[in-house]
């Protein structure tokens, strides 16, 4: 198969105006990734797929990914001149990085038994701007996966022919597998009848008989000393 | 094959024959999630036109508890058991699945003896899972019990050599980053050369029992065809794809394990239909066998655990992997993202039952309900790896 770099330069030169970036990968697994802007999206996925040579007709696996806003701090050598001498002084930098989610889908070739290529499409942001076009219409098996995305994640797929929660039921309304998800205290919590709802149930319930003390056992204290 | 893709809108739905059509409503009808042949609590909203499906969505998450979630708030040694959970037919499996993609992830190797011990009980878990699926989709066409039961008994001979082995039938939690947990105690081996010299027994009776029968025959044959393209496009694996005649085995194309070691054929379907869905899973409980009987005459004994690797506090480098092997239901895949740190930043686990679902609603619009679930039962779902 080709390296990423050639993928990329041809899938630049196939969609005109395409923003392709190699995201790499650090551990011994070696799969890095492309990164496509989301105006592009569609267009190279529907290239990876029907290219004569590529032909990534299967996709095996659409997954979301949530990245939170970090501080990635850079340490850069820098000459300086400390009382009158040049000397070397270490110098950090910090760059805010705003969090934002991320599908991610693994392409493998049926046609030519080669695989995986990665590639990644991310949001703007973790609110509003959580939208990503699907590729459902290119890959029909990330029909139920972009559903999941969007259940767990809250990632909007635009163009997805039926975009439902799929694991949750549809009232649920946060999007449990992100990272800043907390859980309610009690799943089974039902409002405890309060202001107008407390007065009608108090019409409703008979009065209680006046027994002689009743009130003073049950009150504590003194009662019992007695 | 034809060169051409189907898109989502140009695929083509079956055709329709009705002699007595109904002029009329469509009826929604809800199946399930109790329902003796959905294979756990899945449910299907179905429109019928008489009683002919017009319209089918798989309604799904009564087992969800967020699986990926507690991986990702647990040591990587600690999601193991819990990769038991998710087919509870095929723990092996899962296991391997699992260690396969931390192995890639942190780069470890194997020791030979585990290795084959892996290949071993992978395809033991393909027989017991194989069986018992024939045994319930039998039941689904109304052979109500007895199929189930004689591949049950066959079941449980593999079931006695997992829990002889690991300690649990099913539950099975035996193998680790770089090997497996412990070696095989004695005696067992040759228990287990026993009980792959008898299975041939049971496949040639139940091949008896369901090749040339009638009633199989007509239930299943030209009832729910999937086209090659539709499968590929809609990433169905494992034995529903190649029943499609798509020659695909993730044991040749990666050649995970010791597997381009053994020689064994890939059994292919022609017609795409249940019927052929259905002699998949026969034909593939042969060629286990045979690798089998290869990996018990390779096997020598050996380290079963890779000294270097640091079960306890583990923490891979960062990165990312997607490992996947071929799992007795299809792909079965895992896909992590380490931050450094002792719990996986991201852990995905890509289920095969899940994206085979896909297609169900292609595979019965225009047959009828009863053929619902024999289509169903074909596909082989658990509903422990769908929901996760």
């Amino acid at each position: 198969m080709e390296s990423l770099e050639q993928i990329k330069a041809r899938a630049e030169r196939a969609v005109s105006g395409a923003q392709i970036a190699i995201v790499p990968n650090p551990g011994p697994a070696q799969q890095s990734s492309l990164l496509i802007d989301n105006e592009h999206a569609f267009a190279v996925a529907r290239f990876l797929r029907d290219d004569p040579t590529l032909r990534l007709d299967f996709c095996s696996n659409v997954t979301g990914v949530d990245w939170l806003d970090r501080v990635v701090k850079k340490t850069v050598k820098m000459k300086r001149l400390v009382d009158g001498e040049e000397k070397e002084v270490d110098e950090t930098t910090e760059e805010k990085i705003p969090g934002y989610l991320e599908a991610v889908y693994h392409l493998y070739s049926m046609t030519h038994k080669h695989g995986p290529v990665i590639i990644r499409i991310r949001t703007r942001d973790r609110g509003d701007g959580a939208r990503l076009p699907s590729l459902t219409t290119i890959w029909r098996s990330a029909e139920f996966q972009e559903r999941e995305i969007f259940d767990l994640y809250g990632v909007r797929f635009d163009g997805h022919p039926d975009l439902r929660r799929i694991l949750m039921w549809d009232e649920f309304v946060d999007y449990p597998m992100r990272k800043d998800y907390r859980e309610p205290d009690d799943y089974e919590w039902e409002p405890t009848p309060h202001d107008e709802v407390l007065e009608k149930a108090k019409r409703h319930y008979t009065q209680r008989p006046e027994l002689d003390g009743a009130e003073k056992i049950t009150a504590g204290g003194d009662a019992l000393n007695r | 094959m034809s060169a051409t893709v189907q898109t989502l809108e140009a695929i083509e739905r079956p055709p329709v024959s009705m002699g007595s059509r109904l002029e009329g409503e469509l009826l929604e009808v809800s199946m399930g999630p109790q329902h003796p042949s959905t294979h756990g609590v899945f449910r299907m909203n179905v429109a019928l036109e008489g009683e002919v499906v017009r319209k089918l969505k798989p309604v799904f998450g009564y087992l969800h508890r967020n699986h990926e979630k507690l991986g990702e708030n647990m040591s990587y040694l600690g999601s193991m058991p819990y990769t038991d959970r998710l087919d509870y037919f095929c723990s092996m499996t899962n296991n391997w699945a699992y260690a396969l993609s931390v192995e890639k992830l942190a780069g470890i190797k194997v020791p030979e003896r585990a290795e084959y011990l892996r290949v071993i009980l992978a395809e033991l878990t393909r027989l017991q899972n194989h069986a018992s699926l024939l045994g319930f989709l039998l039941n689904d066409m109304g052979a109500w019990g007895t199929p189930l039961m004689y591949a049950f008994r066959e079941r449980e001979k593999i079931l006695d050599l997992f829990e002889s082995l690991s300690g649990s039938r099913m539950m099975c939690d035996y193998m680790r980053f770089g090997g497996c947990r412990c070696d095989t105690p004695p005696g067992w081996m040759e228990r287990a050369k026993q009980i792959v010299d008898r299975f041939p027994h049971f496949i040639d009776d139940l091949e008896q029992l369901v090749v040339g029968n009638e009633v199989v025959i007509g239930r299943t044959q030209n009832v729910g065809i999937l086209s090659p393209d539709l499968a590929i496009n809609a990433g169905i694996a494992g034995p529903m794809l190649r029943a499609s005649g798509v020659n695909y085995d993730i044991r040749k194309v990666d050649g995970y394990g010791f597997y381009p070691r053994f020689k064994f054929r890939i059994p292919l379907g022609e017609h795409g239909d249940t019927y052929d869905r259905l002699m998949m899973r026969v034909l593939e409980m042969r060629e286990s066998l045979s690798i089998l009987k290869q990996a018990f005459e390779q096997i020598q004994p050996g380290p079963i655990m890779n000294p270097k690797v640091k079960i306890r506090a583990f923490r891979p480098p960062v990165g990312e992997a997607y490992g996947r092997i071929e799992g007795p239901k299809g792909e079965l895949g895992f896909y992590l993202i380490s931050d450094g740190g002792q719990n996986p930043y991201r852990y995905r686990v890509r289920p095969p039952s899940f994206v085979n679902l896909t297609v169900l609603e292609d595979l019965c619009l225009g047959h009828t309900v009863a053929d619902v679930m024999v289509i169903l039962g074909s596909v082989d779902i658990v509903m422990g790896e769908v929901d996760r």
